[in-house]
């Protein structure tokens, strides 16, 4: 039996691959989470995440490297391992035929040391739902279940596969902080998601996946400053030339893009200098400026960048 | 094993079945209303002793019932809205959902013998102390044999698939199961046919076991034992926990 070392991570995956098939779902995947720590895995359908999740899970056995959760393999440990996570699948996995508490119930007596479910059914809002079949739950509400009877067991490492598919706002909200709540209690988790405002509100580290491996990784601030930096948007004439303006401004010639027809985008350190180069250029070559506005990058342009299909929407070079 | 779990998880899965009606009426209603309607009919050449023919063949019915429509079709949908998947993550896992299995099975044909023996009794039969002790572990067998059917199905197929067959085979082995009238009431070819499948080779051994006037069929129990080792393997080979 290999001791985890307490100050250890929660997880390490070295050098993870999965195919099906033909398909190669993990490539050469690296991935570490620190005790506490919550990080997402973002991605387009089919960039691996929900794979590699369940490979964590002890659901599949991965191909080729190791995994490592808690210091314990999740399929060869799994009976000891088990008892110290919680698992939200991305599709419920309760029985239509059974009531909200009947359900919890069922759950909190499968670990050692569970939650009280009442508690928990408060905590979660479901508390006037407690006689309601699962069949008739919405889905929103049926997640909330679903994250209650991943919770039940106070598990160590938390994994949520799109926790907040189909919560209203209200829900996602309370989710967040629930989430929020369960860092401060020094829960690890490890969350996949489509949504980019649930990344950067929640995550302290965003793995960003494509095809299978990590593009990228960081906080969700490290990721837009270091892959985007700071970003000025204009209006003007159509189809002027970006090389050369980039050129003018000493930015290198993919740091200005005309996203449509008269609308561009500069990617540089924001600041005066950079408005006056552009003024000046523009009027130089008499074109209008229409309209000017700097902020920074959203997570989602960088996630739309880096996942883009061979560069297509991407900005060009 | 996870004792607790598992006793959570059975007593989830008995409340689920009590709830369904239709699952009622195949495990219970059924098997009580073939054993009274033939014997008050008595339509069958039993030598005016239609009880004994007819208890070993509802018990075998009441199995098939349980351990093969039921498991089965309940296995099926369970698979199908992902709750297999699910427990196999939690404690109680894979092992521990089998565990739970066996014990809803159990327990449900706990409820059908009583229901039956009483009601046998009532309509003047005189339970045979010796037999039933050597009916235990034929029951045991044909359950084993049968409910590896049911999970062959149950963990290949789409749920809709397991329902529709499972019904299907249940008509077909009470029709070729020596349960409602003696095998030899069937054309040649299909009597042979029925010997080889578990339903007849388990009401024989039991009608053997229950009533002292009729002999042992050696090959009836050879065949129950092979069904009972050959399906649940060929289930534990193909069974797929996820749809």
């Amino acid at each position: 039996m290999h001791a985890p070392q307490p100050g250890g991570p929660a997880i390490e995956v070295r050098d993870l691959r999965k195919r099906y098939g033909a398909l190669e779902a993990v490539r050469h995947l690296d991935l570490t989470v620190d005790r506490g720590e919550v990080v997402g895995l973002l991605g387009p359908n089919g960039a691996g995440k929900t794979t590699t999740v369940e490979i964590l899970e002890g659901y599949r056995r991965p191909d080729g490297g190791s995994v490592r959760v808690l210091g314990l393999d999740p399929v060869d440990d799994g009976r000891e391992l088990r008892p110290r996570i919680g698992v939200m699948l991305q599709d419920g996995g309760l029985h239509p035929g059974l009531r909200v508490a009947e359900v919890l119930r069922c759950f909190a007596a499968f670990y050692p040391d569970p939650e009280d479910p009442s508690a928990l059914l408060e905590r979660l809002g479901l508390v006037e739902l407690r006689r309601r079949f699962v069949r008739r739950l919405s889905g929103g509400q049926r997640q909330r279940l679903s994250l209650a009877c991943a919770l039940v067991g106070r598990p160590e490492v938390l994994f949520l596969d799109e926790p907040t598919a189909g919560m209203d706002p209200r829900a996602r909200t309370n989710t967040w902080d629930l989430v929020r709540d369960l860092r401060s209690a020094g829960v690890t988790v490890v969350l996949t998601t489509h949504d980019m405002v649930e990344a950067e509100r929640l995550c302290d580290r965003v793995v960003i996946l494509d095809r299978g491996t990590a593009v990228a990784e960081g906080s969700p601030a490290a990721l837009r400053s270091a892959l985007s930096g700071d970003l000025l948007r204009f209006r003007s004439s159509a189809a002027i030339d970006t090389a050369a303006l980039a050129a003018a401004l000493d930015l290198p010639p993919e740091a200005v893009a005309e996203e449509r027809p008269g609308e561009y985008r500069v990617q540089g350190p924001t600041g005066a200098a950079l408005v006056a180069g552009l003024a000046g250029w523009l009027a130089d070559k008499g074109f209008d400026l229409l309209g000017i506005s700097t902020g920074h990058a959203t997570l989602e342009d960088v996630f739309l960048r880096l996942t883009a299909e061979d560069g297509e929407a991407g900005p060009r070079p | 094993m996870n004792r607790p779990a598992v006793a959570a998880q059975a007593r989830a899965e008995l409340l689920l079945l009590v709830r369904r009606g239709e699952n009622l009426i195949v495990t219970m209603l059924i098997p009580l209303g073939v054993l009274v309607f033939f014997t008050r009919l008595d339509a069958v050449d039993t030598d005016g002793r239609p009880l004994e023919f007819l208890v070993p063949g509802v018990l075998a019915l009441a199995v098939m019932a349980t351990a093969m429509v039921s498991l089965g079709i309940a296995t099926g949908y369970e698979r199908r809205y992902g709750v297999l998947k699910r427990l196999g993550s939690t404690p109680l896992g894979r092992p521990g959902v089998l565990a739970a299995k066996t014990l809803t099975v159990l327990g449900i044909e706990v409820l059908q013998a009583v229901l039956i023996l009483g009601a046998a009794t009532l309509l003047g039969w005189r339970i045979p102390g010796g037999g039933i002790v050597v009916a235990i572990p034929l029951i045991a067998a044909g359950t084993v044999a049968v409910a590896g059917i049911g999970l062959l199905m149950a963990g290949t197929l789409r749920a809709e698939a397991t329902l529709g067959l499972a019904n299907g085979l249940f008509l077909v082995l009470l029709f070729l199961g020596g349960m409602a009238y003696p095998l030899e009431r069937l054309p040649r070819a299909l009597e042979s046919l029925a010997t080889l499948l578990p339903a007849a080779a388990l009401s024989t051994s039991l009608r053997s076991a229950l009533d002292p006037g009729t002999g042992w069929s050696v090959s009836a129990v050879v065949v129950l034992v092979v069904w009972a080792v050959a399906a649940p393997l060929a289930a534990a080979r193909r069974f797929r926990w996820e749809e």
